[in-house]
């Protein structure tokens, strides 16, 4: 991965809520609290996480899709330039493309086939399109069809298909695959890992740890709000690479590890511990944890944990 | 007790696609009450049908599935053979409030909701304010009333992650062995399948 460009990089971006609670009085809801994901060209990164940990509205910040009462600070670079609201703008549909997470992104009262080809009608995008679908199992006259009318794993393959139209530099792929069978799920993601492949960097967010170590070059875990730890694929092969504690539960519970038990659950972002998210859960916790916990480098990769050795 | 279908065979009907194939043809399996056996197949073969037929959602076109020897309705009150679905947020009903879909069930003890980690503040919650995860263990602890004596299993953990999977999974293992509830369990995960189960079958796609 050396020398490879820097596609995008987020540096301690957190996003908080506007709510209102009992009448008029407004409070701050921090959902994501800090979060940092690099991605390079050719490369694939998962961001991984339970649900509720915030990770669609990574997606959404970056793009800049986030609801109105939403705010978010930190740093996001793209190609080396911060992100602002109108290279955002610019650049989502066309550089960046984005894979959402519900099916209702789909337009209802356009057909498929002008959906995804966005109105073009010359023969190289009619034929581009053809193809794809082919490979999705999709028949022509799906093109025809407007969204209700088809099922939602085969509306999946679709909004998989909007990714792969234009050659995009940045994908953000937000849970593509749930409702769709086993071997469809592999194809997806094959097709994501060759967008890769051929210079494209892939951000793909996901609960799936197995999947992702299927196919990402690294992988970002996510923790109530916050990256917990960096890490490279092949650390994920044994639990002594792996930094940190929550990782190595993730590790622990995957059933070829043998399914262990972690009691307790992720804390909600209204009563979050002071310091380390995972506090309460870690048997190392210590006194030091109940402070800001910051992001250091280990052995190539990083983690957010005082007693990570 | 002794759960067994015998040589079942099913098809849909009233599919507009022209072709009439068998989803089951002439499948047969046997669970006891210490069991927890393991069904892994290629997608498509019908698990989930044949779950439905077990629990008495759909009937065979041929054959029978007989608790102890006697067929399914000639047990009265709540069914003792009872599913867990894939998609929890499709067998809820979005007008109830959590406490009163667990009381859909047969008398759920506090302990089940304890074992599955369901928070007292979810029970207030509507099934649109709770993640998918946070469901499927509301629908889970439904499935295990007092008159439960087999659970269908049906790619119950794919939407959770692998702290929950685990925790669910332990609970259940534990729950089905103190209480000799047979368990069958669907999964596509091979390695879930030989970690939970007693006894794995594999199917291979029909071909009638």
């Amino acid at each position: 991965m050396e020398k490879k460009k820097v596609i995008l990089d987020i540096r301690n971006v957190s996003v908080s809520f506007e709510q209102y609670e009992r009448g008029f009085r407004k409070r701050k809801l921090p959902v994501i609290r800090s979060l940092d994901v690099t991605v390079h060209e050719g490369e694939m990164v998962a961001v991984v996480g339970s649900s509720g940990s915030g990770k669609s509205l990574l997606a959404h910040g970056i793009l800049g899709i986030l609801p109105y009462n939403a705010s978010m600070s930190g740093e996001m670079l793209y190609d080396g330039a911060p992100l602002t609201k109108e290279r955002q703008k610019a650049l989502r549909g066309s550089e960046i493309a984005l894979v959402p997470q519900s099916v209702a992104f789909l337009d209802p009262l356009m057909k498929i086939g002008p959906q995804i080809r966005k109105g073009k009608k010359d023969r190289a995008s009619r034929e581009r399109l053809n193809d794809i679908f082919r490979g999705y199992h999709l028949k022509e006259e799906v093109q025809e069809q407007y969204p209700f009318e088809l099922s939602g794993g085969m509306n999946r393959r679709v909004l998989v298909s909007t990714a792969l139209m234009g050659s995009p530099r940045l994908v953000i792929a937000d849970e593509p695959t749930p409702g769709l069978h086993m071997d469809m799920v592999r194809r997806v993601m094959g097709h994501f890992r060759e967008l890769a492949d051929r210079g494209a960097g892939v951000l793909l967010i996901t609960h799936d740890l197995e999947q992702a170590l299927q196919v990402a070059d690294r992988v970002v875990v996510f923790y109530s709000g916050m990256t917990v730890e960096d890490a490279s694929v092949q650390d994920f092969q044994r639990e002594e690479t792996l930094r940190h504690p929550y990782t190595r539960a993730l590790w622990r519970a995957m059933p070829e590890n043998g399914l262990q038990f972690l009691p307790g659950t992720q804390p909600y972002v209204k009563d979050l511990p002071e310091g380390c998210p995972f506090g309460p859960r870690c048997e190392a916790c210590t006194e030091e944890c109940r402070r800001e916990i910051p992001v250091r480098e280990l052995r190539g990769g990083s983690v957010r944990c005082v007693h990570a050795t | 007790m002794v759960l067994e279908a015998n040589h079942i065979t099913f098809q849909y009907k009233n599919t507009n696609r022209g072709d009439k194939k068998h989803i089951l043809y002439d499948f047969s399996l046997r669970i006891g009450s210490r069991e927890r056996v393991g069904i892994a197949a290629p997608s498509g073969f019908g698990k989930t049908t044949f779950c439905k037929i077990l629990a008495g959602y759909e009937r065979p076109d041929r054959g029978e599935v007989l608790l102890d020897g006697k067929p399914l309705e000639a047990y009265g009150g709540c069914c003792p053979v009872q599913m867990i679905w894939q998609y929890p947020e499709q067998v809820v009903n979005p007008r109830l409030r959590m406490r009163r879909v667990l009381q859909e069930g047969d008398g759920i003890e506090a302990y089940i909701l304890q074992g599955l980690g369901i928070q007292e503040d979810w029970l207030n919650r509507y099934p649109a304010e709770l993640s998918g995860g946070e469901l499927q263990r509301f629908c889970i602890a439904r499935a295990l009333g007092k008159r439960t004596r087999f659970l269908l299993a049906d790619e119950i953990s794919t939407m959770l992650d692998l702290i929950t999977q685990s925790q669910i999974w332990n609970f259940l293992v534990e729950e089905v062995e103190r209480r000799e509830i047979g368990l069958l369990a669907v999964s596509h995960s091979m390695p879930l399948l030989e970690h939970v189960c007693t006894r794995i079958r594999c199917l291979e796609e029909v071909s009638s």
